[in-house]
């Protein structure tokens, strides 16, 4: 009986495990598929397409396609502008976004209910609604940067960081995850003569790391994909972003191999990103059920 | 003393230089090339060119990928951050013009007297942007194809009728040879769709906009001539001819591959068919009854509506129309040159050369699109109305309904000055 179930129970296992790598196949295969594009000639490339040769590193293999990618565009430069972008935004959205959730769940003031609603509700609003009253305020903005006071942020790292710091999503993450926070640890911190941003800093946010994860990946991915913001607002290439670089490719006779080598590079940092994070990403959808 | 004057007299040069170096003026120049190295490398040799050749103007670029360009140009428009001198795409430069973005050219215009018509952007009578090449279009195929299928060559004096051509596809497709006899090119989309396309349909006798008042499609876009036109296009997917979706793959690498028959591409790809069959022909557009026409206009310079210097913009642009640059683009990208003598310089160009024909094609078929504001948004309702027409719908309703919807863009923008 026992070896019945012994059986049973490694049968089950070995179709568990099947299906899964399956389905993981499924979701590995297009960027396999990016991979062994990138070292092929168009040619093969194309040829390749029809058969499962196209996930497979056979026929005339190099770098050659790299190479040219390079030679094309600034493919360093627009990685570089990505990540800076992406990083700087994502740091200050985790801080802006929290603290406000902080102060949405912890504290007491009045109209708090009333401006989280309204938070939450440009949620509903396309971006797009909004980008043309975006640019032309942006485009008149003062900055004090280096050349003194000056008036208008296009092309700039902070035309594309600024606007996109605070946004309802990440708030809501927070608020959502906060709600959850045992509240005597903050009425205790709060005997004990602690202010407000000591429970912040010293309490709610050292329990706050499944959430970070979470708002982390999901604003690193909405930044690392910009595309129409930067494409109106940056007409230098040297703050270009990658999604804007990707068009560089896309001439009238493409060269495939090219945009595969280039599509391989951009996703070199988004997929390190997301490994650094995974535990951390998993524990929150786990915890509180929050998709991405 | 001596040390002293000779001090004196190098603070003075020292000033003179740097006073003339700051006299020059800087103009901002947008570019579409971005990604493309000929390009851009031929692009900046005429900027080196023009800014060493003079002490007035500096020109700076920028550049952009292609398909960005015209979003990029629009949102600068409306931030008030336009170059002063930018590149416009033939077809759009009426709108761009209109919206204000543009201001007349100031060259001397009896130096493009010679130029192919398709280069010229002409708006309300005014020039508002050149263009250094144009590019066209021609039905691909080999000569062993029409010997194999018993057909003639067509030539610009005698193309193809409309009855011709369709008899050339249904050998085409009876030989068993081609996947499909016909590539159409319908991978890809914007303004391929009606740059392409609908030449057939003004060869029907039909066409985009009445170009006689240019306020209203109706009568052009769903008379009896386009409805012909739509049921004849609907025909080509129906009898199996031609494929109403590609693969983007077999755009690019069906002919050459010898997947078809045919092939209705332009002169930029015309290389690399050259290089795949040595009895590559490029045949004119078949004539439909109102005779054979081809697309016209490719992209132009211009000067923005915001520069504080048309002057030196135009000095640019008008410094730009040498042949020798003109000859350089062609050979650089494959494109017509502009001229007749600029085309005798280049390798593909010159009398017998491998492309003379399209030179030939854009002088005796060339038509240019509606030359209209309205163009922008009508040539999208016309891609639509074809895309939906190749899979299967009403051709007389779907041209009303686009007839609809082009009438009501003019009419919500008062006629666009008409």
């Amino acid at each position: 009986m026992a070896q019945l179930s012994a059986d049973n129970h490694g049968l089950r296992l070995a179709v568990r495990y099947t299906v899964l790598g399956l389905i993981a196949l499924i979701f590995v295969f297009p960027l396999v598929f990016m991979l062994m594009s990138s070292l092929k000639p168009d040619a093969q490339l194309l040829s390749d397409t029809r058969s499962l040769r196209a996930f497979l590193p056979v026929g005339d293999i190099s770098l050659d396609n790299y190479f040219d990618a390079f030679r094309r565009a600034p493919v360093g430069l627009f990685i570089f502008n990505s990540v800076i972008v992406t990083g700087v935004t994502v740091a200050l959205t985790l801080f802006i976004c929290s603290a406000a959730a902080f102060a949405f769940v912890f504290i007491d003031w009045r109209g708090r209910d009333l401006v989280l609603t309204l938070i939450l509700a440009t949620l509903i609003v396309p971006f797009e609604t909004i980008a043309i009253p975006l640019l032309l305020i942006a485009s008149k903005l003062p900055w004090l940067g280096l050349d003194g006071l000056t008036y208008g942020w296009l092309n700039s790292y902070q035309v594309q960081i600024v606007p996109f710091i605070a946004d309802g999503l990440t708030i809501f993450l927070f608020v959502q995850y906060f709600k959850d926070l045992p509240g005597e640890l903050i009425e205790a911190a709060r005997v004990e003569g602690a202010s407000w941003w000591q429970v912040y800093r010293r309490v709610v946010m050292p329990l706050a790391g499944p959430v970070l994860a979470t708002a982390a990946i999901l604003k690193f991915l909405v930044m690392y994909n910009q595309y129409l913001w930067p494409l109106m607002v940056v007409q230098e290439e040297r703050y270009r972003p990658v999604m804007v670089g990707l068009q560089y490719f896309f001439q009238l006779n493409r060269a495939w191999g090219e945009i595969m080598a280039y599509l391989s590079l951009i996703t070199v940092p988004v997929l390190a990103f997301y490994l650094f994070l995974q535990r951390a990403f998993i524990a929150s959808i786990a915890s509180t059920g929050v998709k991405g | 003393m001596t040390s002293l004057r000779l001090l004196a007299t190098s603070i003075a040069i020292t000033t003179a230089m740097s006073s003339a170096t700051f006299a020059q003026t800087t103009l901002t120049m947008w570019y579409h090339g971005a990604g493309n190295e000929v390009e851009s490398n031929i692009v900046n040799q005429i900027i080196s060119d023009f800014n060493a050749s003079q002490s007035d103007w500096v020109v700076e670029m920028q550049s952009f990928p292609q398909a960005a360009y015209n979003d990029s140009v629009v949102a600068g428009a409306l931030a008030g951050n336009l170059p002063d001198i930018l590149d416009v795409d033939g077809p759009v430069m009426p709108n761009w013009a209109w919206s204000g973005y543009m201001q007349p050219l100031q060259i001397d215009e009896a130096k493009i007297a010679n130029y192919l018509p398709g280069t010229k952007g002409v708006w309300n009578d005014q020039l508002y942007s050149i263009g250094l090449w144009d590019a066209a279009i021609s039905l691909v195929t080999r000569k062993s194809y029409l010997d194999e299928l018993g057909l003639r060559v067509p030539t610009l004096e005698q193309p193809w009728t409309g009855d011709e051509f369709m008899d050339a596809l249904a050998k085409a497709k009876a030989s068993g040879k081609f996947d499909y006899a016909l590539d159409l090119g319908t991978a890809w989309t914007g303004e391929w769709y009606p740059y392409a396309f609908s030449p057939f349909l003004q060869s029907f006798g039909g066409d985009i906009v009445d170009r006689s008042t240019y306020t209203t499609a109706e009568g052009v876009l769903n008379g009896d001539a386009a409805v012909e036109f739509g049921n004849w296009w609907q025909g080509l997917f129906n009898d199996g001819y031609a494929q109403a979706t590609q693969d983007p793959a077999d755009r690019d690498n069906g002919f050459n591959s010898g997947k078809y028959a045919f092939s209705w591409n332009g002169n930029w790809a015309a290389l690399g068919t050259l290089d795949a069959y040595d009895d590559v022909l490029f045949l004119p557009a078949p004539d439909f009854g109102n005779g054979p026409k081809i697309g016209a206009a490719s992209w132009q310079f211009g000067v923005s509506a915001a520069s504080e210097h048309p002057e030196g913009a135009s000095a640019f642009i008008e410094f730009a129309l040498q042949d020798k640059y003109l000859a350089e683009f062609s050979n650089g990208i494959g494109l017509i040159p502009a001229t007749a003598s600029a085309a005798a310089m280049t390798e593909n160009y010159k009398d017998g050369g491998p492309l003379a024909v399209f030179f030939d094609l854009s002088e005796a078929q060339a038509l240019v699109r509606p030359v209209t504001p309205g163009y922008v948004v009508a040539a999208k309702v016309f891609e639509k109305a074809l895309a939906d027409i190749a899979n299967g719908a009403d051709v007389q309703d779907t041209l009303d309904s686009a007839v609809d919807e082009i009438d009501a863009d003019i009419a919500k923008n008062n006629s666009y000055g008409f």
